[in-house]
């Protein structure tokens, strides 16, 4: 039943509708597919009961409504991060042990209501907080690719590892990731997979455990580019539990893929050309600017003067949200509470549960996130970063202005390196994972993923589209003429 | 601007997060580099640009102030370390 699970969401929908596969089919093989690929480490939790019983009823409304929702019978993996009522949801933390919501997020409840199938929960990194899936309190996952001739285990970048690993692997046929500075970006270029991170406020954040809210997005992490559009057409749409929430309606954005892009303008940003970049990425991306001229596009090159304050002001910003959200887990009201000595109060329940409950990295970003609120310093660093903040986003107003459609650059500055590669690496190392993505979550747009090449060891190597405000329709179509004319079908060798 | 040890105590202290006095040190060395890494923020000319509060130019709804949920403490409590006669347990507070 293996091959069942490597079909893209568009070849399912079309073969539950003809009926030679059922969605209790799919759903049986994925969870096969799972229980077989512990190694790789990508799900927390599998909920094979949940499954069946949603496989069963999606059969029966794909017999008897002809309008059934292009996502009904299709199996997902949900990250971490989304509370799911009755399911384990802990963010990948400790502090969260034990946690079950009595509450649904909004984009796996629009997910279910269109009928999709939740196979279980995806690892990821604590919290959100980094870019090779290593800070887990699940351990880390695995990336199902690894170089030629290699049997090293590789990261499948953060935060979401477990998602990119799970499609890549076909354990699931797509899932749900976020987006806070590049966490789904980054992971589908490690894997080689398309993963969308929408405009802020397209979907609703409601019921994702927050990291930081001006930045965080949830978008799909799928196989195809058409899967991307189908998906996440059902994850997107105005929510009132979300007051960031955009009251704008959504396009049918498979509809959108016409697969024309003749004169559209593609932007070449001059500061994504970073010193000591390897020279296979800087020639993936001549290549990736050569396929879209040749499809007919015409490519300017433009300037973001900003782009290197970028990664110094998310490290400000995103740590401050952090500190304030983070500030919930106290050990009063869900997940974990440390062992109490005799004679403890209230302070010294707070400060253990949060020293044994958070792991390094988050306890990292919550203290730099309360010094930069603290009394004295909020000037000197968060307001300024919020002042650089707008002037990033004043860079891309203004090559839109010029009449660029969107811009390309590559998604990260390297293929994926090897678990355990960074533990000794000072933790701004890690942060520059991020240096080509997180401009876009500052901004607020939308960016995409498309798997392009490879690098000399065979690893995947991603290309970034990045569109303007609530034009995913037309990023989606411009991705699936790069995601064509790259013609990245390669898989990773099954070891697992 | 580098961080001491007797900052970090105090930032811990705020985060209210337990770290052993023989970890401050680290922890002190590990902030200041975060924070060396952030002041290249310093460079940028900020005169006169409005710090970003929202990303996309929106109003926030407004709705009716009155009450559109609740009424279910069990469900409420259901995730606490300890709860009892529908309040959360914590320990003392108040001598």
């Amino acid at each position: 039943m293996g091959e069942l699970t490597t079909l893209t969401i568009a070849e399912a929908r079309d073969r539950l509708r003809a009926g030679d596969v059922s969605a209790v089919e799919l759903t049986e093989a994925c969870l096969a597919e799972i229980e077989a690929a512990g190694a790789l480490n990508a799900f927390s939790v599998t909920t094979a009961e949940i499954a069946r019983h949603r496989a069963e009823q999606a059969d029966d409304r794909l017999r008897t409504d002809a309008d059934a929702p292009a996502m009904c019978g299709i199996p997902i993996g949900i990250k971490d991060l989304f509370c799911t009522r009755g399911v384990a949801s802990q963010a990948a933390s400790r502090i969260l042990d034990g946690f079950r919501p009595e509450y649904e997020s909004t984009v796996t409840q629009k997910l279910h209501d269109a009928g999709a199938v939740m196979l279980g929960k995806l690892n990821m990194d604590e919290f959100a907080m980094g870019s090779s899936n290593e800070t887990s309190t699940y351990g880390p996952v695995v990336n199902p690719w690894r170089a030629e001739g290699s049997n090293k285990d590789l990261t499948p970048g953060g935060s979401s590892g477990g998602s990119a690993s799970a499609v890549a692997a076909d354990l699931c046929l797509a899932a749900t990731g976020t987006d806070t500075g590049g966490s789904i970006r980054q992971p589908a270029a490690f894997t080689g997979i398309v993963g969308l991170k929408p405009t802020y406020g397209r979907c609703s954040r409601w019921g994702i455990v927050a990291f930081a809210s001006s930045l965080d997005q949830a978008g799909p992490m799928t196989k195809t580019v058409r899967d991307a559009a189908i998906m996440f057409g059902a994850m997107a749409g105005h929510d009132p539990k979300d007051s960031t929430s955009a009251d704008m309606a959504v396009p049918d954005f498979e509809a959108a893929l016409a697969g024309d892009i003749r004169g559209k303008t593609i932007g070449l940003p001059r500061e994504y050309r970073m010193d000591g970049m390897p020279a296979e990425i800087d020639k993936l991306w001549s290549e990736g600017a050569e396929m879209l001229r040749d499809a007919g596009a015409k490519t300017v090159d433009i300037s973001l003067p900003h782009t290197r304050y970028a990664l110094p002001a998310y490290y400000v910003i995103a740590p401050a949200e952090a500190s304030s959200n983070l500030a919930r887990y106290d050990g009063v009201r869900y997940g974990f509470r440390a062992k109490l000595e005799k004679g403890d109060g209230i302070t010294e329940m707070y400060e253990r549960t949060r020293a044994q409950g958070f792991g390094p990295e988050v306890q990292r970003r919550v203290m730099i996130g309360t010094y930069v609120l603290s009394a004295g310093f909020y000037d000197a660093y968060y307001r300024r970063a919020q002042r650089v903040r707008t002037l990033i986003k004043r860079d891309f107003e203004e090559a839109f202005a010029t009449g660029v459609d969107a811009i390309l650059t590559p998604s990260t500055p390297s293929a994926a390196f090897g678990i355990g590669d960074m533990a000794d690496a000072d933790p701004v190392q890690m942060y520059l994972n991020d240096v080509f993505t997180v401009t876009v979550n500052l901004a607020g747009l939308p960016g995409i993923s498309v798997p392009a090449g490879t690098d000399a060891s065979g690893l995947p190597l991603g290309l970034q589209l990045i569109g303007r405000p609530w034009d995913e329709a037309g990023l989606l179509n411009t991705a699936q003429v790069l995601e064509q004319a790259a013609g990245f079908v390669s898989k990773p060798a099954k070891w697992w | 601007m580098s961080i001491d040890t007797e900052t970090a105590r105090r930032v811990a202290k705020l985060a209210r997060i337990e770290v052993a006095e023989a970890d401050l040190p680290q922890l002190a060395g590990e902030l200041s580099n975060i924070l060396t890494f952030m002041e290249q923020l310093n460079e940028v000319d900020v005169e006169g640009v409005e710090p970003m509060t929202s990303v996309t130019p929106m109003r926030l709804k407004r709705r009716r102030d009155e009450v559109t949920d609740g009424g279910y403490p069990d469900k409420v409590l259901s995730n606490a370390p300890d709860a009892r006669e529908g309040f959360y347990a914590v320990p003392k507070v108040v001598e």
